[in-house]
Formats: C-alpha cells, structure tokens, sequence
C-alpha cells in the first residue's frame, strides 16, 4: 500500500490567461456514467461572463492585428501542445463518459487534426474567401472577410474534447476572441484544453473557458451588448428561439452548426470593402 | 490673514503647529481602507451612488495633445454624460489646462453648460518648478480666461526638505491671487510624499494656509490616489473641522477608473468625514475613463443587461 496522499486537481475557470475561481464561489459535482463522483468544477455566474466578455474585448485588437501566419502557427503550437498530453486527455474521456479507450483514443487524435486543420485555413481564408471585384472607376476594389469581435459559443455536451474544439477554433482563427461555455456534464476536457492554451503563445484572452449552467448562462450571453456573434451548436434546439429573440435587441449574429464546414469561420467574420484609387 | 488663529504666519508657529499633529498608523490605515472596500453596494443604493459620482466628477484631459476640437467635444460630454438619457446629472467640473480654460468656459456657456466649472492646473503643473512670479502670473490667466477653480500643485521639494513655510506662503499668495473668483484646490502629489505621514501634515498645511480643496495627485505620478492616503486625507478634513467649523472638500485624481472604484471611494467618504461631504461642493474624483465605466454601470441597471463600451463616447 502506498502511503503518499493522493494530488486531486481543482478545476477552475480560464479567463484572461489566469485561473480564478468563479467570482460567486459556488461548485458543482460531475460524476461518471456510473454515477460515481468525479471531481467539483466550477459553477460560472453571469459576473464570471461579465469579466470574460472585459477580457476578451481587451484581447481582440491584439489579437485581429496578428499576422495570419503567426495566427496559423499558435493553433498548430496548440495541437502539438495537445498532443504532448494525449494520455492526460485519454485518461479524463474515459473516466467521466465511460467510453472505451480505444474510443477516447480517436477522440484526441481527431481533436488534434482538427486543431491542424483550422491552423490551415488562418492564411487561406481571405484569398478563398475575398474577391477583386471588377468596378466602373479608376480604383482597385477589394472584398476581405474581417473578425467581428468578441464571440460567445456553447460547447456541445459530447463529444466533450473535439466538441469543445469545433467551437473555439473556427472562432480565433478568423481573428475573434472568444467566451466559450463548456461541456456541462464533461467539463474536464475543456478546462485541461487551457492547461494547454496557457502554454501556447496564444495572448490572454483570446480564448475564455466558463464551466456551469446553460439556462443560467446564456441568456446572459444572449442580451450582452458587447458580445457581437454567438455559437449556439451546443444548446438544445428547444431554446434556440428564446435565445434568437433576445439576442435580436442587439443584432447578434447567431448561428448553430452541425461539422466541421469552413463557414463556421465565415459565420463570424463580417465582408469589408475597400476602394483603392490608382492611377489611369 | 487669520489663518483660523491656528497659526500667524511665522515659521515658529507653522513648526509647532505641524508639531503638534499626531502621526499616523500606517497599517492600521491599509487595514480600514482595505475594510471599506470590502463593503457591498447593490441595487437602488449604487444607482444612487453611480448618480452622486457623476456629478462629482472632474472630467479631465491633461495632455500634450490636447485641441480646442476635443476640449469642446469634452464640454459636451460634461454637460450631458449621455446623449440618450437627459436623467443623467452634469459632472462637477471640467478640469483643463490654461490655455484651454477661455475656450472650455466659452463652449460651456454655449450649450447650456453655465452650471459646470472650469479647473484650471495652474503654478507650473506637474511639478510645480517654476519661479513665484510665473505661478501667480498663470493663475491670473486662468481665473480671467474663466477658471471658476485653480488647481495648483505644492512645490514637493521643499516639502521635503522641511522647508514647510515655503510651501505654506505659495499657497497663501494663490489664495490671495484667486481671492473669491476661484476656488483653490491644493494638490499634494502624494505618491511622491513618501508617508501618511506626510500627507496628514501637507493636508493640514495646505487647509491652514486657505484651500477649499485638498487633491491627492496630478495623475502624473504613479502611485495615485490610493484609499489609505484618501482615508488619511478625509480624517485630516474632519479633523480640522472638530478644530474650526470649517468643511474642506477632498478629491482624489488619478487610478480610480471603474465604478467599483469611485463607490469604494464614496464609502470611505461616508465612513471617515462623514456623509455631509457627499455632494460635489465637498468631494470630486478626478477622471477622465471612470465617466464611461458609470455610464455603463448605469445602462445595465436600467436595461437589466450588460452594456458595451461600443455605445458611449471613446473619450
């Protein structure tokens, strides 16, 4: 037998590259499939959001300026960090869903890929996307896809990682910065997945992970005036109504998706054109 | 000049008069600060709270690229904080630079301002190192270019080297000079007064000598108006009140950037000098951001949901 007490880790919330503790205190139980307790993350509160709305508004400037090319390599830097820690996230898909390992297995390695995948698109979105467009004048006219600000998503409850993943990256790689609700039932992924983050040069705030509620949480993020667009792929398709009709006040943009199609970036990336003159 | 009989204007009675102060408990100070701004304002108290620092707000732009275009653009604001709600009460004061006190107070009265100050940072500030004649001669420019407030900063380098009857004579010719056209706020840059020490006995200094205000910073200076040394400026007021009768306002300026802020400031107000000090004729925060923060605080009380800085004026 061994003698050495076990280290249980706290799982607290990701919010401006810093590791609070919901600013209400308050902790909900998550127990595996058989019922079993597994840990006590978090139970967000619409301040916890309030505070992650400041930080990601402060992020987004820094983060829109950056190159696509230095966006691409941070998302890739993301998956090779992700990847380094397979076990670990293995090890969490198994506990709390009861899946098998060999399941969990392509769990990571999808949610790796993918990570790869929209690390791709960071310098191709706006050549594949943009037009030169043909004008009656002495100017070049061009049509960019820019970000659109400070994105609100909720995390699909399963499958917890590569769900988790499908909501953030599509979001920063066209340059937003995001307020993300994890899975309520499997929150373990996405909190380690910052773990991850806050070792991959991705700036503070750019990325912020809230664990708790969705009926408390979203219609919060539903009526915040500074939160331009929201994903909400991973609420019940009951509520979508109720959150589109609050979210209408301020002209949010809200969507639901169903994969991993290239316009979920555009989804959240608003067309600019610019007229430029030149010479005859 | 009576100095309210706590001195004559001899150095032999300041020195005694300072003398006779008592000192200051640096950590009990931080300790009930740090108290105070633990306490929980909800509700109709901090609509209430976000209402009364409106109006005691100095709104304030400082720079060196200041314009008359943004100078102007700040009146407006002054008069009406926000363009969509008319319930919303005019700051205390605009807080400007001489040359742009003529052109402030005229586009005040323009639109309908007359019941907003002009502030004027006059004796050289920041640093207040200049010669007599220049500080008394840029005080009179302000008050006739239309400064109803002179905002004068204390030579720190005498204070600090003991040379107590210098600063005390500035501040008695600035008194003169504004006569009653003008209030006189003090300004004691207190992050480079070193102790609370020093800020209790520049406070009493600076009341004796005439001051309608005491103010902790220029806003240049880092640290700025933390609470301890707002505590032990507002202690210093009720203080000299037991003493003479006499209310001296407070502001504190610089650092206070958020609504949390100025209601931790209201508190300490409340709690220390006590709650007639709580109208703008007695308490000012100098600012220039925290006016969007209140704004917005306001918004999400009435909307019942969170505001975005998108929807009020960038400065």
């Amino acid at each position: 037998m061994s003698n050495r007490i076990d280290v249980k880790k706290t799982y607290k919330l990701f919010i401006n590259g810093a590791f609070p503790r919901t600013e209400s205190g308050r902790t909900y139980e998550v127990k595996n499939a058989k019922g079993i307790f597994i840990a006590n993350p978090c139970l967000a509160s619409r301040k916890d959001l309030r505070d992650a709305v400041v930080a990601a508004r402060a992020a987004h400037h820094g983060w829109n300026k950056a190159t696509a090319y230095n966006k691409g390599q941070i998302l890739y830097r993301l998956a090779e960090m992700l990847e380094g820690r397979r076990a670990q996230f293995v090890d969490e898909i198994v506990t709390v869903t009861g899946v098998s390992k060999a399941k969990a297995e392509i769990e990571v390695t999808d949610s790796v890929d993918r990570l790869v995948w929209y690390a791709g698109w960071a310098d191709k979105i706006s050549s594949l996307s943009g037009a030169l467009n043909p004008v009656a004048g002495p100017y070049y006219n061009f049509t960019i896809p820019e970000s659109m600000g400070v994105i609100a998503a909720i995390a699909p409850e399963t499958p917890s990682l590569l769900g988790f993943i499908d909501s953030i990256a599509p979001i920063i790689v066209g340059g937003n910065t995001v307020v993300v609700l994890a899975s309520t039932k499997a929150p373990l992924s996405a909190m380690s997945f910052a773990e991850v983050i806050a070792t991959s040069d991705l700036p503070a705030g750019v990325i912020n992970i809230l664990t708790g509620r969705k009926d408390e949480i979203t219609p919060w993020m539903a009526s915040h005036m500074d939160i331009d667009g929201l994903d909400i792929s991973g609420l019940s398709s009951k509520k979508h109504a109720e959150v589109k009709s609050t979210g209408a006040q301020n002209l949010k943009r809200i969507y639901s998706f169903k994969s991993d199609e290239p316009g979920r970036i555009l989804a959240f990336m608003e067309n600019k054109t610019v007229w430029h003159p030149i010479g005859l | 000049m009576s100095f309210y009989g706590l001195v004559d204007g001899t150095e032999t009675s300041l020195k005694k008069y300072l003398g006779s102060l008592s000192g200051v408990d640096q950590v009990g100070a931080d300790a009930r600060a740090a108290m105070l701004a633990t306490r929980s304002i909800k509700t109709t108290s901090k609509r209430w709270a976000i209402d009364t620092a409106i109006s005691m707000v100095d709104l304030t732009t400082l720079e060196g690229a200041d314009t008359p275009g943004k100078v102007k653009a700040l009146c407006t604001k002054a008069v009406r904080p926000d363009p969509t709600d008319a319930t919303v009460p005019s700051v205390g004061a605009v807080c400007v630079y001489n040359d742009m006190v003529e052109i402030a107070r005229t586009h005040l009265d323009l639109i309908g301002g007359q019941h907003v100050g002009v502030a004027a940072v006059s004796t050289a500030f920041p640093s207040g190192r200049a010669s007599m004649a220049v500080k008394i001669q840029d005080t009179k420019d302000a008050i006739n270019a239309g400064a109803s407030e002179i905002d004068m900063v204390i030579d720190r380098g005498a204070f600090l080297s003991g040379r107590y009857i210098e600063v005390f004579d500035e501040i008695v010719k600035i008194r003169e000079v504004c006569a009653t056209k003008a209030h006189l706020k003090v300004i004691f840059e207190t992050g480079e007064l070193v102790t609370y020490d020093n800020v209790r006995k520049a406070s009493f200094l600076a009341m004796a000598a005439g001051a309608d205000f005491i103010k902790t910073s220029t806003g240049k200076v880092s640290p700025a108006a933390t609470a301890p040394v707002v505590l032990v400026m507002l202690e210093a007021v009720r203080d000299f009140y037991t003493m003479t009768k006499v209310r001296i306002g407070v502001k504190p300026a610089g650092g206070i950037r958020n609504t949390k802020d100025a209601i931790k400031q209201l508190v300490l107000v409340n709690e220390t000098a006590g709650p007639e000090w709580l109208k703008p004729s007695l308490f000012r925060i100098g600012a220039s951001a925290l006016l969007n923060d209140l704004l917005m605080q306001r918004m999400k009380i009435d909307d019942g949901y969170y505001a975005s800085p998108q929807y009020v004026t960038i400065d």
